[in-house]
This record gives structure tokens, C-alpha cells and sequence, in this order.
């Protein structure tokens, strides 16, 4: 356990670098989510926003706490891990006294945790603490209750457990297609529809939505937001928490064979 | 060789260029396709939801969809050299271009004609044309004219804000990612009517970046629907030359940055 904790954290020095990235990345997304939020704001005005499955304060939560974690989301690959199969280097991996997959695991890890805490930060000042402040506040986070901040820490949790575990699925699908073009251009559609990014699942036609809430990426961003915001409570949040977890545990063991098998066939060209 | 001509024959070798890998294309094609569809799906899904939008039908909304996609496919394909500037400031590449007896524009305009944009390109054809079907407007010799216009002045705009966000790069060295507040941000809200939007931020896509001279108004004249906010019909077909103007600033901000332009190689 303590190499896997020793690997995930260098990388996480090395995520935190980017700082300036991360600022202009920070304000995209603020004018991104007002964007969104009047977009929002203009549909709940019609006369059926009345019946709609959510308050429009849950939907401006759900649009800050979407961007806020929007680093946790597994919609790209790990450039680093693509390189080192493209290069070969890979096989280092193969030398070192502990699993594969856990490193690869610990490394994915790293990727959606780290920068998401620089973003998640300045983000919630923003939308707690600016917004009101210049008089927005139909457009400002509402602070959660005791409780819903707990449980949303916990969902977070299983939400990183899971976009590790599908990030790192994309990296071991880089050892059959070596450039990786299926997954970057297949990977952000699904997962931003199917996690609520596009619009919130509680929003989407019932029959969809009773379908996409329980699979894997609903809780990446469904959950969570939705525990903070109070729509869902911690006793009609626990099936679905259990489901997902249910989900990391078969996609560490689908990511685990797949490698497997990979690294069976695995040719790497040079001395 | 003219400067046109010119052009053409550049672009024409990044297009053979991308053609070698033809499997990955038709892939980076089709994906560009689904990710910028489900955008579509997502306003569908609302409508469906909430059944209007402030008074605006899902086909109407469709059609601005439609133009502001279409046009920005267009001068993302065409623009991507810019992309490249701020690359090869740092690198101390751009100097090789200050060689050679061509304006710098021309020979950056002519770097990248990026063919996967196809993708974003069909989809935003598609629900336009849906969307005008839809309402029934008649496809008369003068609505395609005024359509044809429309996304002229759209793209010019669009390719106009990446010129800008390259020149900039003439004094920061650095991209400008910030930028893309106004690029993507800009194509994300014209893909609604501006009418839906507070004043201030009207004011922002209206002023500093002409994006409701281009998208917004000829538009209403197109699906023959009076502004909310009153603007005339006259100024609604008149519009889109703000693109123009626009893409001309640009490029003069372009000339600037040029001889401003001190090199970072050695």
C-alpha cells in the first residue's frame, strides 16, 4: 500500500505545478457556469418549471459543483501513461515489486484528485462568497446542510474511486489502439451526458433518467451534487452509493484482467 | 501566384496531409460529430422538460443552434494556424515566416485546414435544416441568400477572435487560454437567443465581441420573427457586416503585432 501512496503522491507534486493553467482555467469555467446558469434560469421561467423534478437553486448547484470538480471527470487520457506506451517505457512498471494495475491505478488517482482541489477552492469562493456579494445571488451556491456536506465528501470519494477506475481503463485500452483515438473522442460524450454535465439526469425524460442514474457515471457528478444540494437524502442516497461502488469494484476487475491480458501479448521493440 | 490562389494551394497540402491517416480522419470525424451532437441532445431534453423557453419553440432555438455551429465549424477548420502562432513565438519559428515575400496572415491562414471540424459541420447543417423545416418558412432564393450571408459574417467573426487570440501571444508569449471565453463561450451562447440573456452580458457579446450582429439578429429576419428587444428589420439584414468589420480590426491588431514582434530564438 505505501508504494502505491508513494506513487500517487509524486505525481500529485507534479500536477500541482500548473498553477497558471489552473487560474485561467478557473475563469473559463466561472463565466462558463453563469453562462449555463442563465440558460437555466430563462427555462425556469415557462409555466411548467412548476412541476420540474428540481428547484432551480438545486440546478445552479449542481452547475457550480459540476465545474468545481470538473477535474475529477475520466474525459481525457492520462497524456503521461499514452506516452510511455507509445514510447515503450511502460515496461518499467513491469520491474517494480508491486502490482501493475495498482500503479497505474495509484497514478490515475493522482490525475483526478490533485488538480481538482486548486479548481474546486476559488471555485466555491466564487459562487459562496463573490456572487452575493455583487448581487447575484438567484446565481449563488447555497451553502449545504451538516449532513449533506458529509455525505457529499463521501460521494466525492466514491466518485474519484470511480473515475480512477475508468481512466485507468482508458490507459489499458491504449495497449491495443496505441494512439488512443477511440477513447479521446468517444470518452467526453459519454461522460458528460451520462454524468449530468450536459444537463442535470433528474431534468433528462423520466424513462432515461430511471436507466442513467444507475449506471457508473452517475456518480461522478449526479450523486454528489445532489446529495449537497439536499434533493437527494442520505437514506434515498445509500442504494445508489452501494450500486456505484458495486460498479469500481467491477471496473477494477475488468481494468485488472484486461492488463492482464495485455501485458501477455505485450512486445516492446528496443535494447 | 496570387495571394488567393496562394491559399488555396496551401490548404490543399494540409488537406492531402490529413488524408494520408484517412482511417484516423473518418474516426476524428465521426467523434467530433457525437461529442458537439450531444449538445443538441441536451437542449432537446430540456424542451422536452419545460416545453418552452421564454416564449422560444425547440425549432427556433434549432435554428440559431444550427447558424452559430455551422459558422464556427467553419472558422475553426480554416483558423486552426493561428492556433499555432503562440507555439512558434516561443519556439523562435516565427521568424522563418518573416523570410519569405508573402504577408504573415496569408502564410499562417494557410498552415491548417483542419477536415475532422466536418464533424460539427454536419450535425449543425442538420438541425438548422431541421429547424427551418420545421417552422415552415419556405426555402425562397432570398432566405438562402440572407442564410449564406449570415454564416459569412458568423465566420468571420469567429475567425476574426482567433486572430486576435493569436496576436495577442505577439506580447505574452503564452496562449491566452482566456480567450476561449469568448470563443467557446461565445458558441455556446449563441446557440440560444440573446433575448434569454441578462443586459450586461448582452451588452459584452454585443459591444466588445459583435456575436449578436451575427448570430442573433439576421437570424430573427431569417425565421421572420420580430425582435423582443426591438431592433428593426432593416438593421436585423444589415447585421452581419459586422463580422466583416470585425475580422478587419483583427487582422489591422494582427499588422500591429507583427512589428511589434521581437524574436524569443537565438
Amino acid at each position: 500500500m505505501r508504494g502505491y501512496v508513494a506513487i500517487a503522491q509524486a505525481r500529485a507534486r507534479v500536477l500541482l505545478q500548473y498553477r497558471a493553467a489552473a487560474v485561467a482555467g478557473f475563469g473559463t469555467q466561472a463565466f462558463w457556469g453563469m453562462i449555463r446558469i442563465m440558460i437555466f434560469e430563462a427555462f425556469y421561467r415557462s409555466a411548467m418549471a412548476d412541476g420540474a423534478p428540481m428547484r432551480f437553486e438545486e440546478v445552479v448547484s449542481y452547475v457550480w459543483l459540476g465545474q468545481a470538480t470538473l477535474m475529477t471527470l475520466p474525459w481525457n487520457l492520462d497524456r503521461e501513461m499514452a506516452d510511455e506506451v507509445r514510447t515503450g517505457k511502460v515496461v518499467y512498471g513491469l520491474l517494480r515489486p508491486v502490482d501493475l494495475y495498482g500503479q497505474w491505478f495509484a497514478r490515475a488517482f493522482a490525475l483526478r484528485s490533485a488538480p481538482m482541489v486548486i479548481r474546486a477552492l476559488p471555485m466555491f469562493a466564487f459562487a459562496m462568497v463573490l456572487l452575493p456579494l455583487v448581487g447575484l445571488e438567484a446565481w449563488a451556491l447555497e451553502a449545504p446542510t451538516l449532513e449533506g456536506l458529509a455525505m457529499w465528501l463521501v460521494a466525492l470519494g466514491v466518485a474519484i474511486l470511480l473515475s480512477s477506475a475508468l481512466t485507468t481503463l482508458w490507459s489499458v485500452a491504449l495497449m491495443w489502439t496505441v494512439s488512443g483515438d477511440g477513447v479521446t473522442h468517444l470518452a467526453p460524450a459519454l461522460v458528460t451526458l451520462m454524468s449530468g454535465m450536459v444537463i442535470p439526469l433528474p431534468l433528462l425524460p423520466d424513462g432515461v433518467r430511471a436507466v442513467v442514474v444507475w449506471l457508473p457515471f452517475a456518480g461522478l457528478v449526479d450523486l454528489p451534487v445532489r446529495l449537497f444540494s439536499g434533493h437527494l437524502t442520505a437514506a434515498e442516497a445509500a442504494p445508489m452509493l452501494a450500486a456505484q461502488l458495486v460498479w469500481w469494484v467491477l471496473l477494477v476487475a475488468l481494468g485488472r484482467a484486461l492488463l492482464g491480458r495485455g501485458v501477455r501479448r505485450l512486445v516492446v521493440q528496443g535494447g | 501566384m496570387n495571394d488567393a490562389r496562394l491559399l488555396v494551394r496551401l490548404l490543399g497540402v494540409s488537406m492531402r496531409s490529413q488524408l494520408q491517416y484517412r482511417a484516423s480522419m473518418v474516426m476524428q470525424s465521426v467523434g467530433h460529430l457525437l461529442v458537439t451532437g450531444i449538445e443538441f441532445l441536451g437542449v432537446w431534453a430540456l424542451f422536452a422538460r419545460f416545453g418552452q423557453l421564454d416564449g422560444w419553440t425547440l425549432a427556433e432555438v434549432a435554428v440559431f443552434y444550427g447558424v452559430v455551429n455551422v459558422s464556427f465549424a467553419l472558422a475553426d477548420a480554416g483558423g486552426r494556424g493561428f492556433d499555432q502562432v503562440a507555439a512558434r513565438i516561443k519556439q523562435g519559428d516565427f521568424d522563418r515566416l518573416l523570410l519569405r515575400p508573402r504577408s504573415t496572415a496569408l502564410q499562417v491562414a494557410g498552415l491548417e485546414l483542419t477536415l475532422k471540424r466536418i464533424g460539427r459541420l454536419s450535425q449543425g447543417l442538420a438541425v438548422l435544416i431541421w429547424g427551418l423545416s420545421a417552422l415552415g418558412v419556405g426555402w425562397g432564393p432570398g432566405r438562402v441568400a440572407l442564410l449564406a450571408w449570415i454564416v459569412v459574417g458568423a465566420t468571420s467573426m469567429f475567425y476574426g477572435l482567433m486572430v486576435v487570440q493569436a496576436t495577442i501571444a505577439f506580447w505574452t508569449t503564452e496562449s491566452l487560454e482566456l480567450m476561449n471565453v469568448l470563443t467557446y463561450g461565445g458558441v455556446e451562447t449563441a446557440q440560444y437567443p440573446m433575448s434569454v440573456y441578462r443586459r450586461w452580458f448582452r451588452r459584452v457579446f454585443t459591444y466588445v465581441v459583435p456575436l449578436a450582429c451575427v448570430c442573433y439578429l439576421p437570424v430573427l429576419a431569417l425565421i421572420e420573427r420580430p425582435d423582443p428587444l426591438g431592433a428593426p428589420l432593416w438593421a436585423q439584414r444589415v447585421a452581419p457586416a459586422a463580422g466583416l468589420v470585425f475580422l478587419a480590426g483583427a487582422l489591422a491588431l494582427w499588422r500591429v503585432g507583427v512589428r511589434r514582434y521581437t524574436s524569443t530564438g537565438s
